[in-house]
């Protein structure tokens, strides 16, 4: 017996006329036709046609808010990686409060090598140059915990309509739980081998209908 | 200056003047080098090639002991053009070589069986090097074009107790068939041939056809990063022929 | 011939095909493609950030493809150093794909396919192209649309699709196909041989018909994955 699934269309898949509709994500135009650029759940509505992707590389945003790892130290700021084919910059004035004298300073006391922050997107330059910040109510450092990573698409389902998935998780788990948009996901907790179990449940069936009393059902066990 | 050349393509011309279905002045030497045993030097108008053809004596491959060896090789010369360096032949290298090979023995314009002097022991393996020494579009064009000519003039040495003897010849090589190879590019939804350098930058498919005298088709090659429509096929294969009837006249 | 061919199909029937996806765990994208012995293994990584600098594309991404075979996959053992044909084919196989691809959509980034053969039994080129583009799809590189790819040829005067390799080695001429189905542009065509205007076309049409039939089977593959039932 199979469940529900929600329709999957494939690369050059017809979706629709344009007739004046925005051409949304993961669609393109072409004589007056769109079609799907990806593997993915069709989004038609009155006023535009798009697809959410069932896989691919986070592009950044901004307003995004991340997850991200420093990997390199500079003298005015650090490069991180935020689980993107274009890496990020976070610069020292957008990370730290006080002024600092970078020629006295070794800024690695800040943030180091391999640490990790939660952080927002400030800026995508045309050419894919990422500035992050952290000056953002919800920015912080990441300490302890682990970090899992999932398709960025499926982020959405992750978190649920008014974040109800992602609290399911956290009271069923008592984890703690950080969902960056880049699919990047910190947790913490003692029973977080759960709702990793339960994350990765989502984004293996994030395409069928249901799927929230089954992640129900299976932290209940 | 890719606009502009667009924007004159619209109009049915091109930078230097020609029509897109006309070639620029071809200019055929044959017997270049006394020290090969064939040669040949094509101009396609700035585009300059050479091809040399020598002959040594060798052992057939186990599959075909009655025929002779044909090997294809180019090289784009660091003077060819600033984007050539020297080193080892690079994929485009390699291409044009093996579809020049295609062209000639698909063609099957040589009587390889004709090559054998000792069945399974000895043949003539016929060794064709294309240099290209200067780069000014459509090499493929000029390239199978040299290499075609220094083989219909190929003689071939005398040979004396096994041994080939340099300098004296008995004969040529047995060429039955004239191929000719016409590449075809598509800019927009222009189809033009013998697209020179600037519009090489632009070019989005290239479809090279090898045609016979009897008109069957031999070798086809589709470059480029672009797609075509079986409609531009159709219209690609007929201007090639088209094309191919011309060249084959000067050649004959 | 007398009607049949050396393995007994039918001049327009090719070998059995068979698919399988996400064969590679690591990999972005995976897949697998069969035409009868002849299989193909292809990976897709990326896009991922291109380095050195230099290689980097402002405006769109860069394609790269490696096809290579593995020693074992022949009659005589192929030493495992790309020969000339191998990196031919691998630019061939490349721009076969390069045309589907939105490479506009990741500037300065790059996207690896590595394809190997594992079992070469003629017309790998295309079994390539068919387990590459599946497993582009997989890895969520936008696409215009997925990419199918045939072999046709004609053997004893007469015209047959999917050349295996005893085919291949005597056929008057062979054809390599392959094309974005629901665009119907075609991104690859090699053809060697002797042939008449009439047989290239009539070949050509064969090729388009049996390249539908592989966009089917690649479409039905990709669906299923997504179909769940407990």
């Amino acid at each position: 017996m199979s469940e529900k699934e929600r329709p999957i269309v494939l690369p050059g898949e017809f979706l629709g006329n344009k007739e004046g509709k925005k051409v949304g994500e993961n669609v393109y135009e072409e004589d007056g036709k769109i079609f799907s650029k990806v593997i993915g759940i069709p989004k038609i509505t009155e006023s535009e046609v798009s697809v959410i992707s069932l896989a691919g590389k986070y592009v950044p945003k901004v307003g995004d808010r991340v997850i991200g790892i420093i990997v390199d130290v500079e003298v005015s700021g650090w490069f991180v990686d935020i689980n993107s084919p274009y890496i990020a910059f976070l610069p020292l004035g957008e990370a730290v409060e006080e002024f600092v004298d970078t020629s006295r300073v070794d800024i690695s006391k800040y943030y180091d090598v391999n640490e990790i922050i939660f952080c927002r997107i400030s800026k995508v330059t045309k050419n894919k140059i990422v500035q992050v910040t952290m000056h953002d109510l919800h920015a912080k450092k990441l300490v302890g915990g682990i970090i899992i990573k999932i398709t960025p698409s499926k982020v959405p389902r992750v978190i649920g309509r008014g974040g109800s998935m992602i609290n399911l998780i956290k009271n069923k788990t008592g984890c703690e739980l950080i969902v960056g948009q880049n699919g990047v996901i910190w947790i913490k907790g003692k029973e977080k081998a759960k709702a990793i179990e339960a994350i990765l449940l989502i984004e293996k069936e994030s395409h069928i209908i249901g799927l929230t009393e089954k992640v129900e059902k299976m932290l209940s066990e | 200056m890719e606009s502009y050349i667009l924007e004159l393509l619209e109009k049915g011309k091109r930078i230097d003047g020609r029509k897109l279905d006309e070639f620029r002045r071809i200019e055929i030497k044959e017997n270049v080098v006394s020290k090969a045993e064939g040669s040949a030097s094509v101009k396609i108008g700035e585009t300059h090639v050479m091809a040399g053809v020598k002959l040594e004596l060798g052992a057939p491959f186990p599959d075909s002991p009655n025929e002779g060896i044909l090997v294809v090789n180019a090289e784009f010369t660091p003077l060819a053009s600033p984007e050539f360096e020297p080193g080892p032949p690079g994929e485009d290298e390699i291409e044009l070589a093996r579809v020049v090979d295609r062209g000639i023995r698909e063609s099957e314009c040589i009587e390889l069986e004709k090559l054998c002097i000792q069945p399974g022991e000895k043949v003539w393996c016929i060794f064709v090097d294309i240099s290209v020494l200067n780069h000014h579009g459509n090499l493929l064009d000029a390239s199978a074009l040299a290499s075609f000519i220094a083989l219909k003039n190929t003689r071939i040495p005398k040979v004396e107790d096994g041994k080939m003897v340099r300098g004296e010849y008995q004969g040529i090589l047995p060429v039955v068939h004239t191929p000719i190879t016409v590449s075809v590019a598509k800019i927009g939804k222009n189809l033009l041939v013998d697209t020179n350098f600037e519009e090489e930058k632009i070019v989005e498919s290239k479809v090279c056809v090898t045609t016979r005298e009897d008109g069957k088709i031999c070798a086809v090659q589709k470059q480029g990063s672009g797609y075509i429509s079986f409609e531009e096929l159709e219209e690609i294969l007929d201007l090639s022929f088209e094309k191919a009837k011309e060249i084959r006249k000067m050649v004959e | 011939m007398n009607g049949k061919r050396i393995d007994g199909r039918e001049a327009n029937e090719m070998r059995k095909v068979e698919v399988k996806l996400d064969v590679i765990s690591r990999a972005d994208g995976s897949a697998e493609f069969a035409f009868g012995k002849t299989r193909a293994l292809a990976c897709v990584y990326g896009p991922k950030a291109l380095y050195p600098k230099h290689l980097q594309e402002y405006e769109k991404g860069i394609l790269r493809c490696r096809y290579s075979m593995a020693p074992y996959s022949v009659d005589e053992r192929k030493p495992p150093a790309p020969d000339r044909r191998s990196i031919e084919l691998s630019k061939v196989i490349r721009l076969a794909l390069e045309p589907a691809i939105f490479l506009e959509d990741y500037p300065k980034t790059g996207i690896d396919v590595y394809i190997e053969i594992t079992e070469a039994d003629g017309s790998t080129r295309v079994t390539a192209i068919n387990a590459a583009s599946l497993a582009l799809a997989l890895a969520g590189i936008p696409m215009r649309d997925l990419v199918c790819a045939c072999s046709v040829g004609k053997i004893d005067n007469t015209l047959v699709v999917d050349l295996n390799g005893k085919e291949d080695n005597f056929s008057e001429a062979d054809v390599v196909f392959a094309m974005m189905p629901s665009k119907g542009k075609i991104t690859l065509l090699q053809m060697d041989g002797v042939l008449t205007r009439e047989e290239f076309n009539k070949l050509i049409e064969m090729a388009k018909q049996n390249c539908y039939k592989i966009y089917e089977i690649q479409k039905n593959a990709l669906k299923e994955k997504y179909k769940v039932s407990e």
